[in-house]
């Protein structure tokens, strides 16, 4: 792509003043999760007859894939060209849409595994909460920075019983992995917004609290928990068959398409991804992947230390924050590192609400980001 | 929708060539800069925090991807998956497998992916036989997502099935139980079931050992002799149309029980097709009242109380009558007899009167010793405990000196008789293989001379008493016979008869009980309508002698050296009795 400097249309002033680092990093991570949807989900899509029994369809999932995906670029592009104040006005009208359908799952949602997360529309089921979370971060990011900056207006306040709703629904769900990401998000957000040490202190608490009684209460929870544990003491399946995957692959991998953890991992292209990765392309593209995810994490940090608007610094370090987090935790378990916890890997795992909802928040950060001068009033 | 952006990129400042810090706005001023500093140091930490854990998560995965110990990682992943440790096997003596478990496919439907139940069920019921096609439909209509169709398929089965191409069916690969020697040892070996769990036989008895032991379990079952025992005692109980049979070869130096069969039987294999009477185990659950063979233990007394010696004699002139009953003799010499004649002869009357003059006491004392009046410990959970009578009259210490009154099982049998013949030793009767050898510690329950009287005895009657079809030349077989009338509704019954054979083998230095009882054997031509011990089990008893000898290394000998004769002379006989016995 080339713009002349001086070119002042909209693309052009785009492309000079978006961090086209973290965008080269995005397509790297696009590229691995085309090239992983294509290797690790026809075995699933066969396993379990996506499409119907009456036109199994191998490429289910790929087809799915490659339409959601123009579309999640699209979002990102779109939202990426946006100022911070229609960022802004963007998160709010969706936060509150997502909400509702949040809200309406519970009515008219669809079980799938147990639990209601998604509703159905023609040609695709929507899960709200995906929605929900990188909304959730920038309205809350005003909140605080409202809170900080204007006198009397109870900014946090606000946040605190949006917290909570989303939270509750979430759990109400149950989706304890989202809840835990949007927790982590708000808390960091409050942190970063000047929370005092002392109720720091009461947060983490109260998050590993929030952690254990879910252990005690939530019998998924607690036998994920054992079987992380002590792997004798139940089905410890998947994350053997994910170690399985990394030694199997070693580092060069043994090609793509050729790794055979996929046939037993009964979410490989989606919550295993990283182990199909690991056996697929091996050590070294493993390690480069965990380095685009830093990379994109801390350039962003690194961005928001030079920027001068609270709301923007709030609401790019939740993006950002909510990127990374995901990332972690969706690693960590393959690697057995935490217990395994349904979570998407940013960009390489398929899910077509997880794909828009990423193009939504990376766009949403790299307008953020995006180099401003004077500091923009939000 | 205009973007902010596009007024403030007028500016001057704005750089081309230059960090943007370097021509930043005017600093912004009290607590907003502050705020913006606080946050600002906080996301050094929020980064800081990050980088850790990427750099964690990188050296996790060079630590599980290293190749270093990759494969006994592996494998011990697979071994991970795989909890519970395939069962033990169990194997005869020579190490001959009896059981062992084998990965066998269990197919499994999702019903939510079955379009069509009926078809399906259709399809699969013509695969699977056992299963009925009502029921596989009534499963796959089932609104779950697991439903079994049918657990542990043949590789012949799974193939038939895959051929079928039928979504939504799948297999688990499990632990199939396989008894190669299917009905052959069926009750000892006993049965597990499709979890591994041990439910009858040695299965259930050595449930915890063959869970958790990874070598065989080595039974004392010779699967040879096993084989020639059931083969006779299947003919014996073929040719004489009875309900059923059973037997036991034990080893009278060890107590080692090197064969036992209970007909009828089942095949382990599909426990599901045994029924209450094929699944019985007679030979050890089954109490009976054994008839005359239980004159062993009564000559034992006598001779071992001194209440009688071998040469002492009792009026069997006329039967006993003691309110209603009646004692009377089979083979009745009406006339004196002596404690061998009795023996031989099978006198009821003799017997009786033995019993009479020992008294009640000693009879419970010297059965008691024997083991005979409570349940035996053994390997085996199907153990029958002997109905004792009590009140113990003088009526029952009569007719238990010919073994009616007291019901025991073969197993009881065995084991007593083996202590008769051996020397006077009892010694526990085991499943389980001793080394070669060694002779487990028992009690001395008579002393070596009666034992060596009874020797003689028990060869007499092969020679020249009931027993004589129990002879396999060569062999010095002695033994007793047994008759006994079944009691069915509290009434003996006298066309419902078990009729026994217990030998020992060789008579001069036993090693080898044989048993055999014939339960409602009808008689024959060829038996000239008895159906009793000596016509109906002793000739099995002495094919299965003349059959199994040359496989346990005993050497035929010959019976009429003089060495041999002068050992098993009984000289005690009256002229009288051996006119007869010639006859």
């Amino acid at each position: 792509m080339s713009f002349a400097r001086t070119d002042q249309s909209l693309v052009a002033q785009w492309w000079w003043t978006i961090d086209r680092w973290t965008l080269l990093a995005l397509a790297a991570l696009i590229g691995f999760g085309s090239l992983l949807v294509m290797a690790a989900s026809p075995a699933v899509a066969e396993r379990i007859h996506a499409g119907g029994i009456a036109h199994p369809d191998g490429l289910f999932f790929v087809k799915r894939y490659f339409a959601v995906l123009p579309l999640a670029l699209a979002t990102l592009f779109a939202t990426s060209l946006q100022s911070p104040r229609m960022v802004r006005r963007i998160a709010l009208v969706g936060f509150v849409i997502s909400l509702i359908l949040l809200v309406y799952t519970f009515v008219g949602g669809v079980e799938i595994k147990g639990a209601r997360r998604w509703i159905s529309l023609p040609g695709l089921s929507l899960q709200p909460s995906e929605f929900v979370k990188p909304t959730f971060a920038v309205v809350s990011a005003w909140l605080f920075a409202q809170y900080r900056l204007r006198e009397n207006f109870p900014g946090h306040w606000i946040a605190i019983a949006l917290y909570l709703l989303v939270v509750g629904l979430l759990i109400k769900q149950p989706d304890l992995g989202m809840a835990v990401v949007v927790s982590a998000v708000w808390f960091t957000q409050f942190f970063l917004a000047g929370m005092r040490l002392y109720w720091v202190a009461v947060g983490m608490a109260s998050g590993v609290a929030g952690l254990i009684g879910a252990y005690l209460t939530l019998p998924h929870v607690t036998s994920r928990v054992d079987r992380f544990l002590d792997p004798a003491s139940g089905d410890s399946y998947q994350v053997d068959r994910s170690m399985e995957a990394f030694i199997n692959g070693g580092l060069w991998g043994r090609g793509p398409g050729e790794g055979t953890v996929k046939e037993s991992l009964p979410d490989a292209h989606a919550d295993f991804v990283f182990a199909v990765a690991g056996e697929e392309l091996g050590l070294i593209v493993c390690l480069v992947i965990i380095a685009l995810f830093a990379f994109i994490v801390l350039r962003g940090f690194s961005r928001l230390l030079q920027e001068t608007n609270l709301f923007v610094v709030l609401a790019a370090t939740g993006l950002f924050v909510q990127f990374g987090l995901q990332a972690i935790i969706n690693m960590a378990s393959s690697l057995h590192l935490m217990p395994t916890k349904g979570m998407t890997l940013p960009f390489i795992s398929y899910g077509g609400s997880s794909l828009l909802s990423l193009g939504l928040a990376m766009g949403m950060a790299l307008a953020l980001t995006r180099r401003r001068f004077g500091g923009v009033e939000a | 929708m205009k973007p902010g952006l596009p007024e403030r990129d007028d500016n001057p400042c704005r750089p081309r060539h230059f960090r943007p810090a370097a021509c930043a706005p005017a600093p912004l001023e009290g607590p907003a800069k502050q705020a913006l500093e606080t946050s600002h140091t906080r996301l050094i930490i929020a980064g800081a925090l990050f980088c850790l854990a990427f750099l964690v998560i990188g050296a996790r995965l060079v630590e599980v991807a290293g190749f270093k110990g990759g494969e006994t990682r592996l494998a011990r992943l697979h071994v991970a998956e795989r909890p519970e440790v395939a069962r033990a096997d169990i194997v005869d003596r020579n190490g001959v497998l009896l059981a062992t478990t084998l990965d066998s496919p269990s197919l499994y439907a999702d019903p939510k992916l079955i379009k069509d139940p009926e078809a399906v069920a259709q399809k699969l019921a013509a695969l699977l036989p056992d299963v009925g096609e009502s029921e596989i439909a009534a499963r796959l209509a089932a609104d779950r997502s697991f439903v079994w169709i049918k657990r542990q398929l043949t590789p012949s089965q799974e193939f038939e099935v895959n051929r079928l191409g039928i979504p939504g069916l799948q297999f688990q690969t499990e632990g199939r139980r396989v008894y190669p020697k299917g009905n052959l040892a069926a009750h000892v070996v006993g049965y597990a079931d499709l979890d591994g769990k041990g439910l009858a036989g040695i299965e259930r008895g050595f449930d915890d050992i063959l869970r958790d032991r990874h070598e065989p379990v080595e039974l004392s079952l010779d699967v040879r002799v096993q084989y020639i025992l059931r083969d006779e005692i299947a003919r014996q109980v073929a040719e004489f149309s009875a309900i059923g049979g059973m037997g036991i070869v034990m080893d009278v130096t060890s107590g080692e029980v090197v064969a036992m069969v209970s007909l009828p039987d089942f095949d382990p294999n599909t426990p599901g097709s045994a029924n209450e009477e094929t699944i019985f185990d007679r030979a050890t659950l089954g109490t009976y009242e054994m008839g005359s063979t239980f004159k062993i233990f009564n000559t034992a007394m006598a001779l071992d109380d001194g209440i009688a010696t071998l040469s002492s004699s009792y009026d069997a002139t006329n039967p006993i009558r003691i309110g209603r009953f009646v004692i009377h003799d089979d083979h009745a010499q009406r006339r004196w007899l002596t404690v061998p004649e009795i023996f031989e002869y099978s006198s009821n009357i003799g017997s009786a009167k033995m019993a009479i003059e020992a008294g009640t006491d000693r009879q419970k004392d010297f059965l008691g010793r024997l083991g005979l009046l409570k349940a035996p410990s053994f390997e085996l959970p199907e153990i029958g405990a002997p109905l004792v009578p009590s009140p113990w009259r003088p009526i029952n210490t009569m007719t238990i000196a010919f073994g009616h009154g007291l019901s025991v099982s073969p197993l009881q049998m065995a084991t007593a008789v083996s202590a008769v013949v051996n020397g006077g030793i009892l010694r526990r009767a085991t499943l389980i293989k001793r080394p070669a050898g060694y002779a487990p510690s028992g009690q001395q329950v008579l002393s070596p001379r009666t034992s060596e009287e009874m020797r003689r005895l028990l060869r007499l009657v092969v020679e020249r008493g009931t027993g004589k079809l129990a002879n396999a030349p060569g062999y010095l077989v002695g033994g007793k016979t047994g008759t006994a009338e079944k009691v069915t509704g509290g009434r003996y019954e006298r066309h419902g008869l078990l009729s026994s054979f217990i030998g020992v083998f060789p008579i001069t230095e036993p090693r080898y009980l044989v048993m055999v009882s014939i339960d409602e054997p009808q008689g024959t031509r060829e038996s000239h309508g008895f159906a009793t011990g000596g016509w109906v089990a002793a000739p099995a008893v002495g094919r299965v002698v003349a059959r199994m000898a040359p496989l346990m290394g005993i050497p035929p000998v010959d019976e009429d050296s003089p060495e041999i004769r002068r050992s098993l002379l009984v000289d005690s006989l009256s002229p009288q009795g051996r006119k007869i016995a010639a006859n």
